[in-house]
Parts: structure tokens; sequence; C-alpha cells
């Protein structure tokens, strides 16, 4: 239960940029997401919050205190890794358990039972609770994973893609489990991830990086109705947004070059003809791929509509986007 | 037909058994011809051609274990009865056993000074290889190749100069002395050994260890030194089994209190006789600490390495 604020923070490793001054506070009690591809900086970003790595410029505060000086241990924070990393000499009871019995915890072992109890109720491997940590499926050592940064109450959990490789069933039960967590426990959070269903439903925060940079940050609806560029646009919505030449249509300002268009801010029944080249029904909307003046574009519409392949559909752009040659966007 | 690597056919079984005997023959006949040669008598462990069926004794066994005195019948008469087993079979051979020999003294300190350099090199191997491994020492590769160095000769090569040094520093024929030498001498061999398996292990468990309120030294004793067991199993054997067979530094720097069993044992023809029973015995009994010691740790000899609970 902290404030975490990273103050201008930079990693190089070797000649890789890992981070570029970065800069972000995470209220306390805030639920953040960070968003980017792979390499964009997002593992770093925890490894700097946690103390694995130290930062080469920039600072990182918990609950106000530096962090400079203090240990990984000191800084009171959990972290579950996308790589599991179960202790494989121990079973999954001593996985548990071992960050409770730290000497910094010193946990009494009743108190740790009932605890351990608890979060493989929660994540339902209680029945697994006496295996060896290797002889469990993919999916249960990452449950066994996120048990172990569970049963502590640390200021600050880490959690590094922790619902990847878990059925999709699970993963929307632990989903909430995972938010209801973090708001009753009040705990700040970091967590990365690719799912932007994770990242609209569980933060409060999305924090978007580019290459080491963090180009956007603010709430998921902020970044999904105001994306400062092409890139951050392209982070969140399903279907992606369209980017089409900004003169396609009419009416672009003159520094845009590149218009972006997400399915809602497409009308259709009115405006210019397009093509339809191809109707998916996913049973809730169907997605209608378009060809647009030989532009490809992809729309939802009506879960029972009518139109099929080879149908005109007028379209014209609603309140759309405009970016410029670097992508920025240009209100 | 369905061919897998993980089972071989029987063709390949077969051939590979066949070639394992012949193999375990190879080693094995020097090995039982100590053991046998052991339990002969002075007559039949140099009859030729040599003798396959022979009448055990434990002649060699008590000359390996007793000092003894020429005595004529006369005298052995004046005697009496002889109280022992062992004095029996002495005076069968014309003498009286007046006391034990050095032998036991020799092997406990092959004991000492096997185990005690072993363990030293393990407790420092062990150390020096985790901070090859895992942190940024400057000078790093020429450093380890410096280590390497000091086994590109024969250890023997700097004999005078330790000879010369354990004299000043008063070193000459102590435990401590040859425990500090063999360690030396090991180390670069656990060093290397050793930091190739803890390379092995992902540093992912301790960078989690660390997260989980430990320290560095705590996680490297609570997550990385279980799972380096086969490793340094393995490594303390080969250490061991160097220490215990060293002979050369051990003629040169031992002679008393220190003196170890491999020295120890050639001297044991000229009391004597060529008494090649006593010395073969003498072998048979220095070889069963070292096959004990690798029995006990065989099972981490088998065991595989680290099963992955991280994801590649």
């Amino acid at each position: 239960m902290a404030e975490v604020t990273l103050t201008g923070i930079s990693k190089n490793y070797g000649d890789e940029v890992a981070l570029d001054d970065v800069t972000m506070t995470i209220p306390d009690g805030a639920f953040v997401v960070l968003l980017g591809p792979t390499g964009a900086g997002k593992t770093t970003t925890l490894r700097m919050v946690s103390g694995l790595d130290k930062p080469d410029t920039g600072a990182v505060t918990i609950g106000g205190r530096d962090m400079a000086a203090l240990t990984p241990a000191q800084r009171d924070v959990a972290m579950v890794f996308q790589q599991y990393s179960l202790y494989p000499h121990l079973t999954v009871r001593q996985n548990l358990e071992f960050p409770l019995k730290s000497p910094i915890l010193k946990t009494p072992q009743a108190e740790i039972d009932r605890k351990v109890g608890e979060v493989a109720e929660v994540l339902q491997i209680t029945h697994k609770l006496d295996n060896k940590a290797t002889a469990l499926s993919g999916g249960e050592m990452q449950r066994v994973s996120i048990g172990r940064a569970l049963v502590r109450e640390p200021s600050v959990y880490l959690m590094d893609e922790p619902l990847s490789s878990l059925d999709a069933k699970l993963r929307s039960d632990l989903r909430i489990e995972l938010k209801s967590i973090q708001a009753d426990s009040g705990a700040t959070m970091l967590y990365v991830t690719h799912d932007q269903t994770e990242a609209m439903t569980m933060a409060t925060h999305v924090g978007v990086l580019d290459n080491g940079r963090l180009v956007q940050y603010g709430s998921p609806r902020e970044i999904y109705e105001d994306p400062v560029s092409i890139y951050a646009a392209s982070r969140l919505g399903q279907p992606r947004i369209n980017v089409l030449p900004s003169d396609v249509f009419g009416g672009a300002p003159s520094t845009a070059t590149h218009i972006g268009l997400r399915p809602e801010q497409i009308m259709q029944g009115d405006g210019e003809d397009s093509f339809v080249q191809r109707v998916e029904h996913l049973g809730d909307q169907t997605r209608l791929h378009l060809s647009f003046k030989s532009h490809d574009l992809i729309t939802v519409t009506d879960a029972r509509t009518i139109l099929k392949e080879g149908d005109i559909i007028k379209i014209r752009p609603d309140k759309p986007f405009f970016f410029d040659a670097s992508g920025a966007r240009i209100s | 037909m369905s061919f897998s690597v993980t089972e071989p056919t029987k063709g390949t079984k077969w051939f590979a058994g066949i070639l394992v005997i012949g193999y375990a023959c190879i080693t094995l006949v020097p090995l039982l011809w100590i053991v046998a040669t052991g339990f002969k008598s002075p007559a039949d462990s140099i009859a030729y051609p040599p003798v396959v069926v022979f009448e055990p004794t434990l002649e060699g066994y008590v000359n390996l274990f007793t000092d003894r005195t020429r005595a004529t019948p006369d005298m052995i008469e004046a005697a009496g009865p002889a109280e022992t087993w062992y004095d029996q079979i002495a005076r069968e051979r014309g003498t009286v056993i007046s006391g034990p020999s050095r032998y036991g003294e020799r092997f406990l300190n092959s004991v000492i000074i096997g185990f005690g350099s072993t363990f030293l090199c393990m407790v420092l191997g062990t150390m020096a290889a985790y901070a090859f491994s895992r942190f940024k020492v400057p000078l790093k590769d020429d450093l380890l190749f410096f280590i390497l160095s000091t086994r590109m000769m024969p250890p023997i090569a700097v004999a005078i100069p330790i000879f010369l040094m354990f004299r000043n520093l008063g070193l000459n024929d102590t435990h401590l002395g040859m425990i500090l030498l063999y360690t030396a001498v090991n180390l670069s061999l656990s060093v290397w050994l050793l930091k190739g398996f803890i390379d092995e292990i992902p540093i992912e468990y301790e960078e989690a260890a660390l997260i989980d309120g430990y320290t560095r030294f705590q996680a490297f004793y609570k997550v990385v030194l279980p799972q380096a067991a086969t490793g340094i199993a393995s490594t303390a054997i080969f250490c061991l089994i160097f220490a215990w067979n060293e002979y050369a530094f051990a003629v040169l720097l031992t002679s008393g209190t220190a003196q170890t069993a491999p020295p120890f044992i050639p001297t044991i023809i000229g009391t004597s006789g060529k008494d090649w029973p006593a010395v073969a015995a003498g072998a048979t009994i220095f070889l069963v600490p070292v096959m004990v010691f690798t029995i006990l740790l065989r099972k981490h000899l088998l065991r595989g390495i680290t099963f992955g609970a991280v994801r590649k």
C-alpha cells in the first residue's frame, strides 16, 4: 500500500536502450497496466521497481522513500515472473511458504498454514500442494507463481504476464479474482500484459511503452478515446483501429497524413460506397472486412446483419482521429 | 517398425551391454588382482604362472598392520602358545609381533588431508564459481584463464619452490600444509566444473528469492546450492580422488606426522623381503574410502541437473 514514482528512469543493456527517460506516478492503490510489444521496456520497468536492476539514471520511490540503496528484499514488493521461476527442489507448499519464511517476515507456522491454504483455494491448486514444483503443468506452475506473490501483503505487486499460459476459462476467473484481491487489499499493482481485455477490465491506469519511452499514461478510457499517436491508438481496441491515408475521405486538416478509424467511428449507410469482402459472424457481433478505394478496413456491425460477401455498403467517418507524418495525433 | 530416440532397439541394447561388460573387465582385472594378492601367501603372490585358485590367508593384512621381529623356533616355543589368531599367523612364519605398524596413522592422515582439502576446495570453489557465474568480475575471462593455467603443467613442476616455501612457513610435514596444497591444486578444476553447473541454473530462481525477502547469500544457499548438488557431488569426487591418490608431493613434503598412505605403502616392501601381499592389502584398504564416498554420492551423480520450473 504505497505510492510508487519513477522519475527520469533510463536504462541501457549494452547498446540496447531498454528505458528512455520514463517518468510516471502510480497512485496508492492504483492498478497500472503496462502495454507495448516485446522489447518496449515493460519487464524492465518492473525490474527497476523491484530492485533486480538499477536504473542508469533516475530515481524510484515507494511510499515516498527513495529506493536507490535498498535491496529487493528491503523494498517489500512481490513479483510474479513471466517464466514462473518456481523453486524446482521444493514442493508447491514449500514454494508458497518460501516468502513467508523469509528472515524479514518470519511468519509463525499457524499463520503460514492459514495463508497458504487460502491462496491455494483461490488459485484452485489445493490438491497439488504436496507435488514437486516440477511435476506441474504450465498453467499450474503459473498459478503457484501467482500464489507465491499473493501469500504476502507487500506494498506493491509486480506481475509480468501472470495469466498468459492459462486457458480462457481460468484466465477470466483469475482476472476477476486478482482484481478483487487488489481492490480489497488496496495494494498498488503494476501489471504487464499483451492482453487488452486484461488491460481494459482491470486497469485504473494504462501506460503505453514504445521502445523504452512512456508515450501515454492515463485511464484505459482516455487511452482508447484520446490516443496521442497511431502507436498508442493501436494498443487498444478489437478489431484494431484502421489507419488510412488522410485523403481517402475529405475534410482532413492540412497537416494530417493519416486518418484513424475505430469501428465505431465508421458510420454505415451514409457516405461513399465500399465493397464487402468478408463477413465474420462472432455471435455477439459481426465483423465486416471492407474494401474502400482499394484500402482494407475492418469494422463491426449488427450481430444479425443480412450483409454478405460482394455487397456494397456506404460508409463515412464519424469524429475520426487525424495523425501527422510522424504518427502523432492532430487534435 | 517404429523408431524412437529414447528407446533403444534390442540390438543396440545388446551391443551397449557387451561394450560395457568388456570395458568393465579391462578396468576391473587389475583391481581384482590387487584384492586377490592381498589374500595370497607370499609364495603364491609371486608364483608363475599366476595362481588363480589359492588358499586365502590373512597374512598380508597381519603384516600390513603389525611390526614383527624374526625369531628362532626356540624363542617362539619359549614365548608360549599364541594369544591371538594374528599372533598365530606371525609365528607360523617364524616371526613375533612387536607392535602395530604405522599404516593406521598414515591411513588416518590420508583421510584428514583428503577429505579436508576436498571440503575446503568445495567451499571455496562453489563460492568462486558462483561469483564468476553471476557477477561482473573485472578481467573475468583473464582470471578464469589464469586459474586454469595452474593446471597446464604437472603440479610437481613447482615442487621445489613449494618445498622451500613450506620450509620457511613451517608447513613441512603438517596436515595443514598438505590440505592447503591439495586445495590449491584442485581449486582450478573445481572452479571450472562448478561454474559450468552454476551457469546452468537459471538466474530467475535467485531473483525470485531476492524478492521473496532473502539476501543474496541466503538465496545462494537456499536456492542455488540445492540445485547445484549434482555438480558439487561430482566435483567433490574428482577432488577427493586426486588428493587421495597424490604421491609426488606427499613423498617430498611429508615424512612423519603428516605422511599419507601412498608414500607409505611402498615402504612396506622393504621391511622383510618383498612382501607383495602386505602391499596389496594396503592398497585394497586404501581403495575403500573413495569407493564408499562415490557410492554415497551416486544418487546425485545420476540425478538430472535442473529439470526446469522455468519456462524457456
